[in-house]
């Protein structure tokens, strides 16, 4: 079946598109973009009229916990995916922090397996750098290349030894892969469970201050510069850390850079009462921290929004505040906070879509984010204006750990293709 | 003035006139303590539960002495005979306890904001009897109650706290309590153990203990952690008690009617040396006694409180 979707705002900046026309999709790629294409004779069409709407590349997001396989109770590949879709990202990048963790090449290609015969989008894999994410060996990163992985990356659980760094970076350059970092001094996080500010200080929990972030991100940098690797900084959650990224960028090192959007949205004022719903890793910061970040994606020195989907189950995050696991999810708010910057007048709606398409399908270099003729049709139909209230129960993801419920905000998904396909409507 | 809470979960929530409020009905609650018949059925028919679910013996002992004079039916509920063990969540715990009838639940937790957690889940009245290094606020409230029997008020007292500020929350209670009626209050410490966000609370910040003393009306030593993990914060207890020990060559420096207070229990010769340790000026047993005055006005006034 083909799909011709009319009348809608065609954005698409990789091909710096930004005009009312029409899409003709055919055997799953993009055939034609232009104003008032014809109705194909002769062949099933169905239409979709986006008049109103924008018409964009599919979105990706280059971070993502499927929690599958070990934690179904969390997020199985096919919620995730159903999640994902009713978000509007039609590919997603799952993190390596499963049980067993995705150190090799039999569980890439079980992820894989499962999102092919389960998964509604486009799943791609990021093994781990170390054997069982432990920091003493290097895990299968070839095999895992073959198999499938995008990218290596030590989420959740940061390589201390900076030798054993090294030779990860060494050791991936030639495939072509990212490092996808998560910067974190366990050390100086200490136990840590909210930032190291004021916030904490009258609330009396332990601060895991952004030097923690900021030390990593320095040591990566320069392990970066003297080995060539392509380093990808997860989830910047400071101004120092825009500070030392920016600076990089300018002296040419191979480094690229994502933000999430509770960390250009929140502060951690959110924090008061222990909303464990606000407690993710890194923490939400200070307004200082929140402006540098919004400043760091209007200039570039961010280049991609992600979301860092964590979800968790209700009873894990129902405790006391020390004792709740990390992470909200995120990917069905992503669209409608990440607006937000719009209408701030911070980034221009074509400038949004790029760092949810182009931006982070060059980060993993899938091919993605594009509405070139030839590229395979994942598409994403969106009514920028249309308010609504969160409602976590009406989620798709199993996770409803987010401090956004109830949030009044504009954007919604109307359509998400896939390969051509529809894969999420909204009703 | 009226007080219509549920919860008293922390002093940082709470306004001058509610801390005032209680500290009113603190001064009719010691009378009771002072009859031979130390007994008013104010409390009759409520069940209070004593959930402490980390080891603590005067706090709990003085909770349920007040309990006891108001006539209250009380429980006592602690870690390493309760289902928490057994790994039931505080949340259920809690709501067990409620559908056996808890009034009141008065809640002593090693983590902070676990008394946020229950106020949350449950309809109960809560009381924070401490948690982690949050606040302690009935604590505090003692402190104040005494220094303000002792000076006949708060505002525009010079009052300086000794030690462990990161840690204490006995420290976050006294900040908050002395603040909202009128004191101006200092800390004094090691650096790492005196962090720089206090000054936005609105507290002066010392190193020297010395220079912290001067024209000082009450000085709060707070009890220092001689753990192993408390050594990443200085080098040890002698050097401590060096520096930031309080002796009578060093009180000299603050006002002569200066009064020592201490949240007990007290490591003599670390925080304090013995000498000041039983000097009238220190009112530390003053501080056990009204303990009880300040825990019966808590208790009555969450019964009496909005129940919304």
């Amino acid at each position: 079946m083909s799909l011709l979707i009319r009348n809608g705002r065609v954005i698409d900046p990789s091909q710096n598109i930004d005009k009312v026309c029409d899409i003709y999709i055919d055997k799953g790629k993009i055939d034609k973009i232009s104003k008032k294409i014809k109705t194909p004779s002769g062949k099933n069409v169905k239409e979709i009229d986006a008049k109103n709407m924008i018409v964009c590349p599919g979105f990706v997001d280059v971070h993502v916990h499927l929690r599958e396989p070990g934690y179904e109770y969390k997020e199985t590949i096919k919620t995730g995916c159903m999640s994902a879709a009713a978000g509007g990202f039609t590919s997603i990048v799952c993190m390596p922090n499963t049980n067993p963790i995705n150190d090799n090449a039999s569980v890439t290609e079980y992820i894989l397996l499962k999102a092919r015969t389960e998964g509604i989008v486009n799943v791609f894999p990021i093994g781990a750098i170390t054997r069982e994410e432990k920091g003493e060996a290097l895990a299968d990163i070839g095999e895992m290349y073959e198999a499938g992985c995008v990218g290596i990356s030590d989420d959740g659980v940061p390589v201390t030894n900076s030798n054993l760094m090294r030779r990860a970076m060494e050791y991936v350059k030639p495939f072509g892969i990212p490092l996808i970092i998560h910067a974190e001094d366990k050390y100086l996080s200490s136990d840590g469970v909210m930032n190291e500010g004021v916030v904490s200080t009258k609330l009396g929990l332990k601060g895991i201050p952004g030097a923690s972030e900021e030390v990593m991100i320095a040591r990566d940098i320069i392990l970066s510069e003297i080995t060539g690797a392509h380093i990808h900084i997860c989830h910047v959650s400071t101004a120092g850390s825009v500070r030392l990224i920016r600076d990089a960028k300018k002296r040419g090192v191979k480094i690229t850079a994502e933000a999430a959007p509770h960390h250009f949205t929140l502060t951690d004022e959110a924090v008061v009462d222990y909303n464990t719903n606000a407690k993710m890793n890194p923490p939400l910061r200070t307004q200082k921290d929140v402006k540098a970040i919004i400043k760091a994606l209007k200039d570039d020195t961010i280049d991609a929004i992600a979301t860092d989907h964590a979800p968790h189950s209700q009873d894990e995050k129902n405790v006391e505040f020390d004792l709740a696991p990390f992470g909200i999810v995120g990917l069905e708010t992503a669209l409608p906070l990440s607006l937000k910057l719009v209408e701030g007048g911070i980034l221009s709606v074509s400038d949004m879509i790029k760092k949810l398409t182009i931006k982070p399908s060059e980060i993993v270099n899938i091919g993605r984010g594009t509405l070139k003729p030839g590229a395979i049709a994942d598409v994403t139909i969106f009514d920028p204006e249309k308010e609504h209230e969160v409602c976590p129960e009406k989620f798709l993801s199993k996770g409803t750990n987010t401090p956004f419920s109830g949030w009044k905000l504009k954007g919604v998904v109307h359509k998400t293709i896939v390969s051509g396909k529809v894969v999420y409507s909204k009703n | 003035m009226a007080f219509n809470r549920k919860n008293i979960l922390s002093l940082n929530e709470l306004t001058q006139g509610e801390i005032e409020t209680i500290l009113d009905t603190a001064e009719s609650m010691k009378e009771v303590s002072s009859r031979d018949v130390k007994k008013v059925p104010a409390l009759k028919g409520i069940t209070v539960v004593n959930l402490f679910l980390e080891p603590s013996t005067r706090t709990r002992s003085s909770f349920e002495i007040a309990e006891k004079r108001l006539s209250a039916d009380v429980l006592n509920f602690s870690s390493s005979q309760s289902s928490i063990v057994k790994g039931e969540s505080l949340v259920d715990t809690a709501k067990n306890l409620e559908a056996m009838g808890a009034t009141i639940i008065v809640i002593r937790h090693s983590m902070s904001g676990a008394p946020f957690v229950l106020a949350r889940e449950i309809n109960s009245s809560v009381i924070n009897a401490g948690d982690g290094s949050h606040e302690h606020p009935s604590q505090a409230l003692i402190d104040l109650f005494t220094i303000r029997q002792i000076k006949g008020g708060i505002k525009g007292l010079n009052v300086l706290i000794v030690g462990d500020i990161l840690n204490s929350r006995v420290a976050r209670s006294d900040i908050f309590g002395f603040l909202k009626l009128g004191a101006n209050v200092r800390i004094v410490g090691p650096g790492s153990i005196v962090p720089k966000y206090f000054e936005d609370l609105g507290v002066q910040i010392f190193y020297s203990l010395e220079e912290s003393l001067v024209d000082v009306d009450v000085v709060i030593m707070l009890r220092v952690q001689a753990e192993r993990k408390s050594l990443e914060f200085f080098p040890s207890l002698r050097e401590y008690s060096k520096f930031y020990g309080l002796n009578k060559d060093k009180l000299k420096i603050a006002k002569k009617d200066v009064t020592v207070m201490h949240p007990g229990p007290i490591n003599r010769g670390v925080e304090l040396s013995s000498e000041i340790a039983n000097d009238p000026k220190s009112v530390i047993l003053d501080q056990v006694s009204n303990g009880i005055a300040i825990r019966m006005a808590m208790l009555y006034l969450v019964s009496t409180g909005d129940k919304h």
